[in-house]
């Protein structure tokens, strides 16, 4: 390694991305201290953001968007956003161990883009957008334009992700994920559901499911349409048990070491059907209270 | 006895009483020096280059680019072993370095020393070995069958153990069969294999290394490094977990003939996923089982036959399989019996000891059948148990009749009338106690809960004939005014607390407050491998012996100086006492600058090899119990498990250091837990798909449920202080009893271990 660059701000950050591309920008250093320890990169340089105040601040502007800096660790976002990110917070929570949700990131989680990270289907499921940034200026990017394959995203070598924006206040959320060990476990099915009660549309992000995060379109506008948005009725198990299929439907999961895909299409649809349940419960006890 | 110990017993850091380890607070401070702390000045690092083949003949070894790279400062292969290049701890067939093949993903094939381990790695990464690839044999059965390659001269079954009891065509009122796997185990100890050389001005060379056993490392590289055994001096150093890993050579030659060769200390640290191919596993097995019954539920007969998977060296094979044979049958009488155990080598990783021995995969293999059996004939599990259980006096499978004590129906009854922890409440209870932990996957839905049993009979020290002794020297002498009584063993403290024991014994004997328990090393007699939970009773013994010995002798220097007749002295209190006169002297008083010190080798009874035919014979030492219950609660939509609680009651003869007893089950409690639900080295083709605790998985606290244990004291009159060894026997059963609650739950039966989420949820 011939350079570690500390950048105490955003504007300089950019400059010494945009000079040596090639650097490693380093965050909770949960996943590229793996990598090095693993020798499966041996990096030129590194590009240490924990000293760039822009990236670990959070704000909500208007009441209905939360920009979320890239370098705000998982566990702040489960102590502070529990209300305005719900699923997000849940997610982190689920994230590997005391110690990795201390450093680890949601920008860190983009930049691995890891078809099984844990905060990306929050991120797909209440349509949220990536800000990134480069001395060229900022650019928004959708979330599902984000992730171009497996650990592969939209990231030009000069930019780095600045925040996430999500939009708050919309309605209940679940996030759910499988894994053969009760905690500290790399997902082998995960899941988020949103509830969108202004625009009635449900979304779904999923994890480990898909060579990268995807969401489950056609169960999306099943739900949507299937939902007694009105009447505020409770949900039909048929009709339970046909987002499953249709989330099941949505994936191209793989086999290997942590499960069979057989089982991560199983898994997922039981799970779907039931945090569709969980966040229809919720919105209808919101509904009957406010 | 000469002395009394009366009124000593209850003194603090003796026998029997709770004693804080010297290691716990720096080990949880993480202050403890392990093995890979180690550091001399002007020390260079070693580098393994590894087969990247599970089967391949090696054509060329050119090694010139990693030469010449800067800092490197030698390259060894298997033409610079100056003695036998071969190692092993029943037979010598594995290579230090490989010379005309290699047999397994991951075999030691060259060795690198450099100024720096990146570039000791880089430069193992430049030497190009040029392979001829050779279809590997990686199932089994095959080698069983003796299609394939043969990997070693004489063919590849390592062991066949048979045993044949009673009629060879036993009638039986019913009948259950089942085949069950048991997937491969790793040690996962925390400390990897690390060590430093250093060689010594006379020729040989100084090494400081993490072991179970020092003196059969020190005779393995004696030979292997031609030099004489007082050439080859080693110190254990902090041990990071060993659970039978620690048995095979790792670093020891590699670190040991780069250091000789460069005349410069050596350390050797493997990281975690170079530590997964480091080392054995514990055995993969399949067995296949016929246990008939009668109508009352008493066994008529067993018939199995047990195939352990080898991989490429001998390495234990031999006494596992042995040992899964031996306890085929569990701790059931069984009047005709006949059990067929083999090993076999393949082309996949080298297996070898690991806490249970062979034991472990059998018992899920009978426990399962008791549980089928008690189906079959309506009964309750535990009580189709207690009907077969052995007791004192019984024949095992072996013949050999249990003449110490065999508590099976009682630890059974033990954990049955345990109270039951209370029943799931999703509304109450904390969410990450649910299935899924964490995750969010259930609020209720799906889950069961199930209830399972099992109890396990294990043979504790060494078996058929093996001449299994310990060495310890104790020697008393005043320092500062002060009695100080020095202890000095080879015994390897890998942290289940020997160390400790050691002290306690020498206290409750002698009577000192001070003990100092010496870094053990080969300066001092062999004492045997601490396995086979016999480290206590044997080293603990040989401390005991010792210290009668120093006492002999301080009181015959007592009778001497005061006159006395030796029969009416006693040592107490850190004095002689006289009980005619009534007087104490002070042992500083009496000894002043004489030291007394004694070394003295303690040997348990003997026991013998078992007729080859028939597997009769008095083969063990001693049996210990275990007896586990587990609940569950099972999302059976998901097939993911939560243990609600283990109970496990244990027979232990005298519970040397409570604290550590209880840790000692604890430890095992999870190991059997990890191996029922998810600690699986995958191997496909031969190679590992999973060497990383990123891949295999050992319980975190959120899946290690509150454990509640029942410790039976029933002292042994072969043994110190009748004690029982603790090491093993809390995890033989555990691994029975959670995949038992688990078919309890759900209803499906569950043939292999680690269970898999697919597995419950019907989705393989
Ligand atoms: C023991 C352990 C358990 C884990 N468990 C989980 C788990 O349960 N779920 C899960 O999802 N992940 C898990 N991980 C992976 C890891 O913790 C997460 O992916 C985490 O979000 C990474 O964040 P970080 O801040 O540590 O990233 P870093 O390691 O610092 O960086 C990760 C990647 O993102 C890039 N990067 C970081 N910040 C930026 C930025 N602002 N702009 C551009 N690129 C950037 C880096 O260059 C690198 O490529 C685990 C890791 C470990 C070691």
């Amino acid at each position: 390694m011939t350079s570690f660059v500390q950048p105490v701000g955003l504007d300089e950050a950019c400059e010494a991305k945009a000079a040596e591309p090639d650097l490693v920008p380093l965050a909770g250093g949960t996943d590229v201290m793996v990598e090095l320890n693993f020798r499966r990169a041996r990096p030129h340089g590194l590009l240490d953001l924990t000293r760039v105040p822009e990236l670990r601040e959070w704000s909500v502007s208007d009441g209905c968007w939360l920009r979320l800096g890239a370098g705000v660790s998982y566990a702040r976002i489960i102590k502070e956003l529990g209300g305005h990110a719900p699923a997000l917070a849940t997610a982190s929570r689920t994230v590997g161990s005391p110690q990795i949700r201390n450093r680890g990131t949601v920008g860190g989680n983009l930049g691995t883009s890891s078809p099984a990270g844990d905060a990306l289907p929050p991120l797909l499921a209440t349509g949220s957008t990536v800000e990134l940034v480069s001395v060229r200026g900022n650019r928004l990017v959708r979330i599902e334009d984000f992730f171009t394959g497996p650990k592969e995203n939209v990231l030009l070598p000069d930019e780095l992700v600045a925040a996430v924006w999500l939009p708050v206040g919309r309605g209940p959320q679940q996030f759910s994920k499988v894994g053969p060990r009760n905690a500290m476990v790399i997902a082998v099915a995960a899941l988020a559901t949103a509830l969108d009660g202004e625009s009635r549309r449900v979304g779904v992000g999923l994890g480990a499911l898909a060579p990268r995060p995807i969401r489950a379109v056609e169960a999306e506008d099943f739900a949507s349409w299937a939902l007694d948005w009105d009447g505020g009725s409770g949900i039909h198990a048929d009709v339970a048990a046909r987002f499953g299929a249709l989330v099941a439907g949505a994936c191209a999961p793989i086999d290997d070491v942590r499960g069979s895909s057989a089982y991560r299409r199983h898994a997922v649809a039981v799970l779907a059907a039931r945090s569709l349940r969980w966040a229809w419960q919720e919105y209808r006890k919101d509904k009957s209270c406010g | 006895m000469t002395a009394t110990w009366a009124g000593q017993r209850a003194r603090p850091g003796t026998v029997g009483t709770g004693t804080i380890r010297a290691d716990a607070i720096p080990k949880s401070r993480g202050d403890f020096a392990f093995s890979s702390d180690l550091y001399a000045d002007g020390m260079l690092w070693g580098a393994t280059v590894r087969s990247r083949y599970p089967y391949a003949r090696i054509k060329s070894i050119d090694f010139s680019a990693a030469a010449v790279m800067s800092g490197v400062r030698c390259v060894l292969t298997h033409h610079d072993v100056p003695g036998r290049n071969r190692f092993g701890l029943e037979i010598r067939d594995q290579p230090v370095l490989a010379d005309d093949a290699v047999r397994y993903v991951g075999e030691p094939v060259a060795v690198v020393a450099a100024d720096h381990p990146e570039i000791a790695r880089r430069a193992a990464e430049a030497v190009a070995v040029e392979y001829e690839r050779l279809d590997a044999l990686t199932d089994p059965r095959l080698a069983l069958s003796g299609v394939g390659p043969d990997l070693h001269d004489g063919g590849n079954v390592v062991a066949h153990h048979r045993i044949r009891k009673g009629s060879a065509e036993p009638a039986a009122d019913v009948v259950v069969r089942g085949v069950y796997h048991v997937g491969t185990q790793d040690q996962a100890f925390l400390g990897p294999e690390s060590c430093l050389a250093i060689p010594a001005l006379d020729g040989g060379v100084e090494l400081y290394c993490s072991t179970q056993w020092l003196h059969i490392d020190q005779d393995q590289l004696a030979d292997v490094l031609s030099l004489p055994l007082d050439k080859v001096r080693l110190t254990l150093s902090g041990v990071g977990g060993a659970f039978g890993g620690r048995e095979d050579l790792s670093v020891q030659a590699h670190a040991c003939l780069l250091a000789l060769r460069t005349g410069r200390p050596i350390k050797m640290v493997y990281d975690r996923e170079e530590s997964f191919f480091g080392h054995v596993h514990r055995h993969p097995a399949r067995l296949e089982y016929e246990h008939g019954a009668s109508a009352d539920g008493c066994l008529v007969y067993v018939r199995a036959r047990i195939l352990l998977d080898g991989g490429a060296y001998a390495s234990t094979s031999r006494a596992v399989a042995s040992n899964a044979g031996c306890f085929a049958c569990g701790p059931y009488e069984v009047p005709n019996v006949s059990v067929d155990s083999y090993a076999v080598y393949t082309n996949n990783p080298p297996c070898g000891a690991m806490r249970g021995f062979g034991a472990v995969q059998s018992c899920f293999g009978y426990e399962s059948q008791m549980d089928k059996l008690a189906a079959e004939l309506g009964l309750d599990p535990v009580e189709v148990r207690l009907r077969n259980a052995v007791g004192t006096g019984s024949a095992m499978a072996t013949g050999q009749r249990i003449d110490g004590p065999a508590p099976v129906a009682e630890l059974l009854r033990r954990v049955r009338d345990m109270e039951p922890p209370a029943p799931a409440d999703s509304s109450t209870c904390d969410d990450v106690l649910m299935p899924g932990g964490a995750a969010n996957t259930t609020h209720g839905e799906g889950v069961r809960r199930g209830v399972g049993y099992g109890v396990s009979v294990k043979n504790i020290c060494k078996s058929l004939g093996y001449d299994d002794y310990g060495t310890a020297r104790v020697r008393l002498s005043i320092s500062g005014g002060e009695p100080v009584a020095e202890v000095h063993t080879a015994a390897a403290e890998v942290g289940q607390g020997l160390t400790t024991v050691q002290a306690q014994i020498v206290r409750t004997e002698l009577g000192v407050r001070q003990v100092v328990v010496v870094p053990a090393d080969t300066r001092v007699g062999d004492a045997g491998t601490s396995s086979a939970s016999r480290q206590t009773w044997i080293s603990g013994g040989a401390v005991r012996a010792a210290c009668e010995a120093v006492r002999d002798r301080v009181l015959r220097i007592a009778a001497a100086t005061l006159g006395a007749e030796l029969s009416e002295l006693w040592l107490a209190d850190e004095c002689v006492r006289s009980e005619r006169t009534a007087t104490d002297v002070p042992l500083a008083e009496l000894l002043g600058s004489t030291n007394v010190d004694e070394t003295r080798v303690f040997r348990h009874r003997q026991t013998f090899p078992l007729d080859p035919e028939t597997g009769q014979g008095d083969g063990h030492v001693a049996f210990a119990f275990a007896a586990h219950r587990a609940v569950v609660d099972v999302d059976t939509e998901l097939g993911l498990v939560r243990v609600v609680e283990i109970a496990c009651a244990e027979d232990v003869g005298r519970a040397m250091n409570p604290p550590a007893v209880e840790g000692q089950m604890h430890g095992g409690i999870a190991q059997g837990l990890g191996l029922a639900l998810m600690e699986e080295v995958q191997v496909v083709d031969g190679y590992i798909q999973n060497p990383s605790f990123t891949d295999y998985l050992i319980p975190t606290t959120l899946d290690m449920p509150p454990v509640r244990l029942s410790i039976l004291e029933i002292p042994r009159d072969d043994s110190p202080y009748g004690l029982t060894g603790v090491g093993e026997p809390a995890l033989l059963s555990c691994p029975a009893a959670v995949v038992a609650a688990i078919r309890d739950a759900c209803g499906i039966d569950i043939t292999r271990i680690p269970v898999r989420p697919e597995i419950i949820a019907g989705c393989a």
